[in-house]
């Protein structure tokens, strides 16, 4: 380590940069704690991050601590979106601003109208996502969560795909474009082929899965052969997908006889997702199968060869591969697998829940995937509880505005909070004085102060 | 120099945690001293040193310079108090020159903020020809041998002022040659009033330089040893038993020649010839050591014996059979188990688990799996079985692999490697950056696999570990072998082959070498096996 001053002022320049120098040395210190299993070993007394220069894992360990770290920074970041988005509610709310003109005279009412605002969104959220206690019957009262884990659905098999894709190393943005293909193919053989009932669904998802991952397969194809970077290539087939779509939508073939917009024939009856619990919901057998999606990766990752050459060669490619692991098969492969599981919420979407393909088939559900899929930490199962907790955002938010009159783009600011705080695990808990280091009481509350006044004002 | 300085460290203690890395070690080095630090990897030696060059702040306890209590908040704060320190990788910028990164971190400028090095540049001269250093002030850093790189190190510190100077495992990338130089330099550093602070686990260097030798054992000093105490008592002191320096070895009984190696040449993707027209064989039952300084084309040799690399002519058999062009599964199907030099890039996933580790190459094969799926119970058995055969000190066989100490991970890698019946096994640094207590139990388990009669290839920039396994020894020089020679051949002769000399030039040039180097390393000698 060198100075930057002079030695003279090497006084002062030394405190700031042991200020700087401690918490990554207390960081350490658990990893350290590790190491002796609580003194059946015997102590290293230098960190193993220390001892070497080279982190284990690979050049990109920092994206891979974001998507893969603790489930506690999930949770409190979404806690703390939730409460800065109320922040924002309040600061549009009428109430909060007439409030404000005498906040000196009587703050009571300032806060009370604070409390007030965000207190009515999020219930109203939660009324519109989970249950709706004014509902006329039982049915109704549950109506709200039908719709969550219908809007879910998509997004838990997409963010299944870039979850996947992330534990072998890759980074797929590409969902969109693999929804697109898979809802193209689905969509065909749905509206131009009249199939017996069972069969013609059938058809429909494996041509919808087929889809996706060939458009996933090409990507890991490109990169395996050419070494062309992941993140360049599945932006670029998304624009593809999305582009070849509108001109499908154009031609006879695929667009609607006698109408000018793009918009293909409505799906065959029996190509379509039977409602599980009847017509008065929408949620479809898409979801059954989302789930089945989620236990099928989670025994592809923990249990089969296949998920341990991707975990491998996502962990440490070069190990991966001195072990004799093909890592050019295996970005081939999980690329077609992501894909598949993408494609499997185009098909969610065309025999699901729209029952047409227009050029809106993917709608923005192949980039909430991403944050999904971080959000769950690329596991299965939190991959799983982000979609649930994703579609209850959407859902809610509806009713949300309906109710009380807050935008629906809070909840995308609520969304887009989450994705900034979870790729700052240190802002989060500092916030909530997780750090391992002893916080100081004053910084914390300025901290706080700043905050509260900022969203007020 | 006219300032000298009395160092002291009193209690200092220094937690992670709940781990206790230094316990109350009190150390005093005597101004003008070479103070030895002895112990061994992850004693505390390294902990310590950054406590005093205030990298970390210590628990408890405290520093005294001159007997006054002084608090250093930042390495800025040591340098300005006349510490220097020298670290095991070096801080340098290879693309500036010698002037450049001595000046960096404290540039001297002119009016307006122009950089002025003609100072630095000065400064360099004088220290370079005071100690003897041949450096060039001007020479860019990425072109200067390791050694001399070294030396840039040392002057940073002496530039700024460096009373004490701390050198951390200063040896680990040097050729036996350089290390004796360097050695000699200390002697003068010494001789010039610098306190020298020498952190090393290698008995043979500490003995030669060492004034006082201060022993720490898991964060503790256990005591003081005389430089002229007997090797094996050193040893015994650091490791806390009785340690068999020299390895009981049965002389090899060569059988067949089953691993040969025909005009192997590999080319980089800079298009250099990294390996260059090699030629040898191992027969069964035999140890082939390659000896050499690092980055002389070990590295691709094995990589391409194991098929990682792509640019490979020549020929490589194993029981009669071509291994060159086959993928790395195949040649590891044909029975060669490898332990790679790095084993946090290349032996393990440090994510992954102990049990998984063990099967990392072994994943998709019965028992472990059945078609994709795998067993994890048969992994974990076979985790507890290897755990408790290379006793591997881990929490539980779930334990991520990266948290384990250097010395379990290697021994992770060599139980998964040897846990299998080989037809050729070959071990790159076998115990680099491992404690001494295992090496002697890896050392012996080669020699075991030796002995069922499988061809071994050690590779090992480490000459005392060449010196201990070899039946046979091959040195490579810029990717050529230089020659073939028996086990017992003695140190100065590799040395000089591992700088390209072969051995038939050796008499012509040994006679012009300065005869101090000469003279220690006859020294050295005489104290390397006890």
């Amino acid at each position: 380590m060198s100075d930057k001053h002079p030695p003279k002022h090497a006084a002062e320049e030394g405190s700031s940069k042991a200020h700087r120098a401690a918490p990554a040395a207390e960081e350490t210190a658990a990893v350290v704690s590790v190491d002796t299993a609580g003194g059946a070993m015997e102590p290293s007394a230098v960190p193993a991050t220390a001892q070497s220069g080279q982190l284990p894992g690979g050049p990109d360990t920092l994206l891979r601590k974001i998507f893969t770290g603790s489930g506690m920074v999930s949770v409190l970041a979404v806690l703390l979106a939730l409460i800065i988005g109320g922040l924002l509610i309040a600061s549009t709310d009428k109430q909060v601003a007439t409030t404000s003109t005498y906040i000196f005279a009587r703050p009571t009412d300032f806060l009370a109208a604070v409390w007030n605002a965000v207190t009515r969104s999020y219930i109203a959220l939660f009324q519109g996502s989970v249950f709706n206690p004014r509902g006329n019957s039982v049915a109704a009262q549950f109506a709200p969560f039908m719709e969550t884990l219908t809007i879910a659905t998509p997004l838990i098999t997409a963010g299944l795909g870039v979850a996947l894709a992330f534990r072998a190393g890759l980074f797929n943005i590409g969902a969109q474009g693999q929804i697109i293909v898979a809802g193209i193919l689905a969509a065909w053989v749905g509206f131009a082929l009249h199939l017996p009932l069972g069969l013609h669904l059938l058809l429909v998802l494996v041509a919808g899965v087929i889809g996706g991952a060939f458009w996933g397969g090409l990507v890991g194809l490109l990169k395996a052969r050419t070494g062309a970077h992941e993140v360049i290539l599945t932006i670029m087939f998304n624009y593809i997908a999305l582009y070849f779509l509108r001109y499908l939508l154009n031609t006879p073939a695929f667009q609607r006889p006698g109408e000018t917009n793009p918009i293909s024939p409505i799906l065959d009856p029996t190509a379509v997702y039977p409602q599980i619990f009847g017509t008065q919901y929408r949620l479809h057998l898409g979801f059954l199968l989302a789930i089945a999606a989620t236990v099928l990766v989670w025994w592809l990752l923990n249990r089969s060869t296949v998920g341990f050459e991707f975990r491998a060669v996502g962990a440490n490619p070069k190990a991966a591969q001195t072990a004799g692991i093909n890592v050019s098969r295996s970005t081939i492969l999980v690329m077609a697998i992501a894909g598949g599981l993408a494609g499997m919420s185009g098909v969610a979407q065309v025999a699901g829940t729209e029952k047409v393909l227009t050029d809106g088939v993917a709608a923005t559900y192949g980039f909430d995937a991403i944050t999904v899929a971080l959000l769950g930490r690329s596991t299965p199962w939190g991959t799983f509880a982000a979609g649930l907790l994703f579609g209850a955002f959407r859902a809610g938010a509806v009713q949300m505005q309906i109710q009380t009159g807050t935008p629906i783009d809070i909840v995308l600011v609520v969304q887009s909070l989450i994705v900034l705080f979870i790729a700052a695990p240190p802002l989060v808990r500092a916030v909530f004085g997780l750090n391992p280091r002893r916080k100081k009481p004053a910084r914390a509350a300025k901290f706080r102060q700043a905050a509260t006044t900022g969203g007020a004002a | 120099m006219v300032r000298v300085l009395k160092l002291e460290l009193r209690g200092i203690t220094k937690r992670f945690g709940t781990l206790l890395a230094n316990d109350h070690i009190d150390v005093v080095v005597e101004p003008g001293q070479i103070h030895c630090l002895l112990g061994e990897n992850g004693a505390g030696k390294s902990t310590l040193m950054n406590v005093l060059y205030g990298l970390y702040e210590p628990s408890e306890g405290e520093i005294l310079i001159d007997d006054k209590a002084v608090a250093f908040r930042g390495p800025g704060d040591a340098m300005a108090a006349g510490i220097g320190m020298v670290h095991q990788h070096f801080m340098l910028v290879p693309v500036f020159s010698v002037a450049e990164n001595v000046a960096l971190g404290a540039e001297p400028t002119k009016a307006a903020g122009f950089l002025n090095l003609e100072e630095t540049r000065r400064r360099i001269k004088e220290i370079s020809d005071q100690y003897g250093f041949d450096v060039d002030p001007d020479a860019l850093v990425e072109d200067l041998p390791v050694g001399v790189q070294q030396r840039v190190e040392i002057i940073k510190a002496l530039v700024r002022n460096a009373k004490v100077l701390i050198l951390d495992e200063p040896t680990a990338v040097l050729t036996p040659q350089e290390t004796d130089e360097l050695l000699d330099i200390m002697r003068q550093l010494k001789a010039g009033g610098t306190s020298i602070v020498f952190i090393s686990h290698k008995l043979r260097e500490v003995k030669e330089v060492s004034d006082t030798i201060t022993v720490i054992r898991r964060g503790k000093v256990v005591g003081t040893a005389d430089p002229a105490a007997p090797t094996a008592e050193l040893a015994s002191m650091m490791v806390g038993r009785a340690v068999s320096l020299t390895l009981d070895k049965a002389p090899a009984q060569p059988k067949e020649k089953t691993f040969e190696v025909r005009d192997l040449t590999v080319i980089a993707s800079n298009g250099q010839h990294v390996v260059d027209g090699l030629s040898f064989d191992i027969a069964r039952g035999e140890i082939l050591a390659v000896a050499g300084v690092q980055g002389n084309g070990q590295t691709e040799l094995t990589e391409a014996i194991l098929g990682l690399q792509d640019r490979v002519s020549g020929s490589i058999r194993l029981d009669g059979k071509e291994l060159l062009g086959r993928s790395v599964k195949e040649v590891l199907h044909a029975g060669v188990g490898f332990v790679p030099e790095d084993r946090k890039v290349d032996g393990l996933v440090g994510t992954f688990s102990v049990a998984e580790n063990l099967v990392l190459d072994l994943y998709d094969k019965p028992p472990f799996a059945k078609g994709i799926s795998m067993s994890p119970a048969k992994i974990l058995e076979n985790a507890k079985a290897r755990i408790g055969e290379f006793d591997v000190r881990t929490p539980s066989a779930a334990a991520a692999a990266g948290t384990l100490s250097g010395g379990n991970q290697q021994k992770v890698v060599m139980a998964r490697e040897l846990s299998r019946p080989l037809r050729l096994f070959i071990a790159s640094q076998p115990t680099r950056g491992v404690d001494v207590g295992s090496i002697e139990f890896l050392h012996r388990r080669i020699v075991a696999e030796r002995d069922q009669g499988t061809p071994v290839m050690i590779i090992s920039t480490e000459l005392d570990e060449v010196m201990e396994l070899a039946d046979r020894i091959a040195v490579i020089y810029k990717g050529k072998l230089v020659g073939i020679v028996p086990g017992g051949t003695s140190r100065d002769v590799l040395g000089l082959m591992m700088a390209g000399i072969p051995p038939e030039e050796h008499a012509h040039t040994t006679g012009q070498a300065p005869a101090a180097a000469t003279a220690s390393t006859s020294d050295a000698e005489g104290n390397d096996h006890v």
